[in-house]
């Protein structure tokens, strides 16, 4: 009895060191050749990426592993040293970033707009409103239900600094706060009937909107920059810096920006490429 | 429900189709939770064991706290070793952060209680059945375990399959600490969060039912195993 086990046990063992080395391995593998890119839900979400990296691959032969997170959380994932770029959208937390010394440069990339969207039958009335101010504070008026993403993403900072101009304080039942991502912030104002503000790249790629429309766009104020930020080399030594150069340099190139143009879904282009030239 | 009906088509043109991004991501998965189970299993199997065989102090709390580490949330798992992982904590050298093998310690932590404390419950009653005849025949605790664990295989068989449920069925902790990166640490639970957050509701549903019969098929084939071998035995 005793003997059979003593003779399974060192293959057990074998097994398992195999499979964890053949785990282990496959990202071993490339070490030298990929950097880690903490990015926002929308640009993963909407499919850009998936367009874009093959194009930075074959000119590069670098490879992104895309992690895609909040904004607010990807600043913490760089702020600790853990990714070698930046993609995301809050040009205030940006400049902060790179003002605390994180960050050794940040450039524009593209930008697309946010919009409202909810309730077809709107019942609030905010598709004629004239601006955002006015689209918000009818939605204050009426305590339509609002889904706010309330998870510290650049669409949420976003979000909160629009109702702050519309001078309203959101709160009470209606607004509704819901700390997730923008995808499940839609499906949850899908289901119940809610207001909600999207990036448009997350907007168009969603499926699931049963009876949600957009019902509001346009206005300056809702204008989204993406910001790519090069994470400082001498606060985190082991970051792949030239790498990550590399992708930072080409995200602004001719070819990168080209790239980002022909990024379409279902015939609509989500972000439009606008680095300085 | 049209969508209902969606998912299964979903899931059907998914397993026929062999799409390589889905082998990739089951062959993921797989790899990643059994390979959990199987250090877990190396180290909780004895340990639960002379658990059960050993009277020392703080006995109790230990098995209390294992016994309440079985309901250990993955999300706070995932959350303490992304923060061991991280650049800045204190393994952060490994760089091990984003990658499976990241993964793999996570869903360790998530499944090592449960096999320890169940291993400690069945080894314990199985234990008292045997004592006189093990102490008569001068067989020292040490050398109980393997036999103990040996006898005790076919129900301990259940235990591990237990920890595959529970490892291949989180998605909190893998989430964190793999980042969900395409081709790399994206695993059947983070797939399904991404095209659930995606609104592709229907993908989504397909990708859980390729999951649940992944599952199911593991299980099978455990089931299958445990019925040769205890024929055989007799």
């Amino acid at each position: 009895m005793e003997r059979k086990l003593r003779l399974t046990r060192p293959g057990l063992t074998l097994v398992a060191l195999g499979l964890m080395g053949a785990s282990l391995d496959a990202s071993a593998q490339d070490e030298a050749r990929f950097i880690t890119l903490a990015s926002t839900t929308s640009t993963q979400n909407s499919g850009l990426f998936d367009a874009i990296l093959p194009r930075f691959r074959e000119a590069s032969d670098i490879e992104v592993r895309v992690v895609a997170v909040g904004t607010g959380q990807a600043f913490e994932i760089a702020r600790r040293g853990d990714a070698d770029s930046l993609l995301v959208h809050d040009t205030e937390g940006e400049e902060r970033f790179v003002a605390e010394g994180y960050a050794t440069e940040r450039a524009d990339v593209m930008y697309n707009d946010f919009v409202i969207v909810g309730p077809s039958d709107d019942p609030a009335g905010i598709s004629d409103a004239q601006s955002i101010e006015e689209a918000l504070s009818d939605i204050a008026e009426a305590e339509a239900p609002f889904a706010s993403r309330g998870d510290d993403s650049g669409t949420n900072r976003a979000e909160l600094r629009l109702w702050e101009a519309a001078g309203v304080e959101p709160g009470g039942e209606w607004y509704r706060e819901l700390g997730s991502g923008m995808g499940p912030t839609l499906n949850t104002a899908a289901g119940m009937d809610a207001y909600a503000m999207s990036d448009r790249a997350t907007w168009v790629a969603f499926d699931n909107r049963q009876n949600l429309a957009l019902l509001f766009a346009g206005d300056e104020a809702l204008f989204n920059q993406y910001g790519s930020l090069l994470i400082d080399p001498e606060r985190h030594p082991h970051l792949k810096h030239d790498l990550a150069e590399q992708w930072h340099d080409w995200l602004l190139s001719e070819q990168g920006q080209a790239a980002i143009a022909d990024f379409e879904v279902k015939g609509q282009q989500l972000f439009f490429p606008n680095a300085a030239k | 429900m049209p969508d209902d009906a969606n998912a299964f088509q979903t899931a059907l043109a998914l397993i026929l189709g062999l799409d390589p991004d889905l082998i990739g991501i089951v062959t993921l998965s797989l790899k990643v939770s059994f390979t959990a189970v199987l250090i877990a299993a190396l180290i909780a199997l004895p340990l639960g064991a002379a658990i059960a065989l050993w009277r020392f102090p703080g006995r109790g709390v230990l098995i209390v706290a294992l016994n309440a580490l079985m309901g250990l949330p993955p999300v706070v798992a995932g959350l303490a070793v992304y923060l061991l992982l991280s650049r800045a904590g204190p393994l952060g050298e490994l760089g091990l952060l984003f990658t499976p093998g990241a993964m793999v310690i996570a869903q360790v932590i998530l499944v090592l209680p449960i096999i320890a404390a169940l291993t400690r419950q069945q080894v314990e009653e199985l234990h008292g059945d045997y004592r006189e005849q093990l102490t008569s025949m001068g067989v020292s605790r040490a050398r109980r375990i393997p036999t103990l664990l040996w006898d005790a295989r076919f129900g301990l068989a259940t235990v591990l399959l237990a920890g595959f449920g529970r490892a291949s069925a989180e998605v909190g902790a893998v989430m964190i600490v793999g980042g969900n990166i395409d081709g790399v640490t994206r695993v059947m639970t983070t797939a399904i969060v991404l095209e659930t957050s995606k609104g592709d509701l229907p993908l989504a549903l397909g990708l859980g039912i390729v999951l649940l019969a992944l599952v199911a098929l593991v299980n099978a084939a455990a089931h299958l195993v445990g019925e040769t071998a205890r024929r055989r035995v007799g």
